[in-house]
């Protein structure tokens, strides 16, 4: 049975989106070559998801196993060993997420089968199983072949895909496997989930952010941009690295392992656009981005953008809103 | 306590402008400014910390040509005891499955306790090189660390999850981690303590000394193949404003106050 097989993705009792996006272009992959496409879900007491799975998939295949409580690469790596060995599936799709990149390259090795990451596009071609992948923080995309193998395996970036659901339903038939797990894992434990402490900011809420990234060179900086924020009523947010520098709390971090933002206004100031950064704040009403490279991808999902040192342009900018609101009164 | 870690040497990116060179298949190098991997810098200083705490060894290894001597003399400096450079004409064009092979090669002769390294690198970003060289080990590992705490036999480590979440882990040693930014703050080195590091002796391996053949390693080795780069293509681009930085800075304010934002 070669066909396409996803990996349901879920975590304290959802199934993530990622799950979808994968299920619609592994639909799409299946259409194309004739292939069955199956929705992969393992778990302790999972059973109820089956059902949305089977309106993407045409096949869902359970394993269930009180081992599965909470996720675990090892557990999850033994099953999908079995499952793979036994159907041959052409393909294998995971998700590029803490899960998936836990799991997907070990159980590569371990079955000694290509594994591509964190693809934005995946092809077969004459026979050639080919990736869309990006490099250097996604100003470079890089077409990619992969080794010829009976099974290839992928793991796929988030948000990628827009889910869709098929038109005419597949109402996929549901089986449920025996867990292969034989022994407790017992060279890793789950321990248990950690929420990030409460922050004393609530940035999801501001209807106007000014984020600022790795062009702010250095901490003795933040203070003029807090300024600026001040001026325009807004609150200041940032990219990842300056949550890692420590200069910003975490409860001030927009992106994918941060918060999601709508506001009204988003101005991001020396942010050069990593998707994680993108993911999180890409449904603003206005984006206004300011960086010294024309081409950061940031200037791909702002509105109005500015080439130039951030430096140069805050403090014009806030002498600028002052005087606007000065004529106001 | 005896701590290996990985490190790679590329180019910083995150704020350069990019051109595709004529082959196609890469980037130009020229003029780009070479460092250690970022991820790995918190890998490095994790490692130095788990040694000044509780004694030990830091042995820091890499893969790539003499260039990458700098990022080995600033773990060196940071307080690594021991350098390997893992250099042969024959691992070029190696992608994380074949690295990983190679990484193999050398740790499996090595004592360790702990296998550190940054869960992904800024140049092809594939994060898969931790968990294939653990599974090739035979060691327990967890990715996206970005919390160690050791204790007796074991390591409990705080794994990133999406959305701020984390979950707590207990792992078994001999491990591998690969850590995300943020797990500490990587101290600052010193050119005097580089210079001081340029004593230090690097010990330098190649293939022969690996055990593995030319079909192990490079692009025979490896699972993906590079057909082309190119730069993404852009499906929105924003209205670049013009003029003097006062004008453009003009220009923002009367934009937020036509949207009625000031």
């Amino acid at each position: 049975m070669a066909g396409i097989f996803v990996l349901a993705e879920h975590r304290q009792g959802q199934i993530r989106d990622i799950t979808i996006e994968m299920l619609t272009k592994g639909r799409e992959l299946a259409e194309k070559t004739s292939m069955e496409l199956t929705a992969i879900l393992l778990g302790s007491n999972v059973k109820e998801h089956a059902k949305n799975l089977a309106e993407y998939a045409s096949k869902v295949v359970i394993v269930e196993d009180a081992k599965l409580e909470n996720f675990d690469s090892e557990a999850y790596k033994k099953i999908l060993s079995s499952l793979i060995s036994t159907h041959k599936p052409l393909l294998v799709m995971i998700g590029h997420t803490s899960q998936g990149v836990d799991l997907a390259p070990r159980l590569a090795a371990a079955l000694s089968l290509p594994l591509a990451t964190d693809c934005i596009d995946l092809a077969f071609e004459n026979g050639v199983f080919s990736v869309t992948k990006q490099m250097y923080g996604g100003k470079v995309n890089v077409k990619a072949t992969v080794r010829k193998a009976e099974t290839y395996l992928a793991t796929v970036r988030q948000a990628t895909f827009a889910p869709t659901k098929p038109t005419t339903p597949p109402n996929g038939q549901i089986v449920t496997v025996p867990s292969p797990l034989t022994e407790e894992i017992s060279e890793k434990r789950f321990v248990q989930y950690v929420l990030p402490p409460p922050g004393g900011v609530d940035i999801t809420a501001a209807e106007k952010l000014v984020g600022v990234g790795r062009g702010i060179k250095d901490v003795a900086n933040i203070p003029q941009i807090e300024d600026l924020a001040k001026t325009l009523g807004a609150v200041l947010s940032c990219s990842r690295p300056i949550v890692d520098k420590g200069w910003l709390p975490t409860d001030r971090q927009v992106g994918t392992s941060g918060k999601t933002v709508k506001p009204k206004l988003y101005l991001a100031l020396g942010i050069s656009g990593a998707f994680q950064h993108i993911l999180g704040m890409k449904s603003s009403d206005l984006i206004i981005a300011v960086n010294k490279d024309p081409k950061a991808p940031i200037f791909s999902f702002a509105d109005y953008g500015i080439a130039e040192d951030l430096f140069k342009i805050v403090p014009p900018l806030k002498n600028k809103i002052n005087e606007l609101r000065a004529q106001k009164v | 306590m005896d701590v290996i870690v990985c490190v790679k040497h590329v180019p910083e990116t995150a704020e350069a402008e990019l051109k595709i060179d004529p082959s196609g298949k890469a980037i130009e190098k020229s003029g780009l400014v070479y460092d250690i991997n970022e991820w790995d810098d918190y890998a490095l200083e994790e490692a130095v910390r788990i040694k000044e705490k509780q004694g030990g060894t830091v042995t820091a290894i890499t893969i790539g040509s003499d260039d990458s001597d700098s990022t080995l003399r600033k773990c060196l400096a940071r307080g690594a005891d021991k350098a390997v450079r893992l250099t042969d004409p024959k691992f070029e064009g190696s992608d994380g499955y074949a690295i990983a092979k190679i990484l193999h090669a050398v740790i499996k002769t090595l004592h360790y306790d702990l296998i550190l390294m940054g869960m992904q690198a800024g140049d092809d970003g594939s994060a898969m090189v931790g968990p294939i060289l653990a599974e090739l080990l035979g060691v327990p590992h967890a990715t996206m660390v970005k919390k160690l705490e050791l204790d007796t036999g074991a390591a409990k480590v705080n794994r990133e999850l999406e959305g701020g979440l984390e979950e707590q882990v207990e792992v078994k040693l001999p491990s591998l981690f690969s850590v995300q930014t943020g797990i500490n703050e990587p101290r600052y080195v010193s050119i005097m303590g580089i210079r001081k590091a340029m004593q230090r002796e690097i010990k330098i391996m190649g293939l022969v000394d690996t055990g593995l053949t030319e079909n192990d390693v490079g692009p025979a080795g490896s699972w993906l193949s590079i057909e082309k780069l190119y730069v993404p293509p852009v499906e929105k681009q924003a209205e670049f404003l013009k003029g003097t930085p006062d004008e453009m800075a003009a220009k923002i304010a009367e934009i937020l106050k036509a949207k009625g934002l000031i």
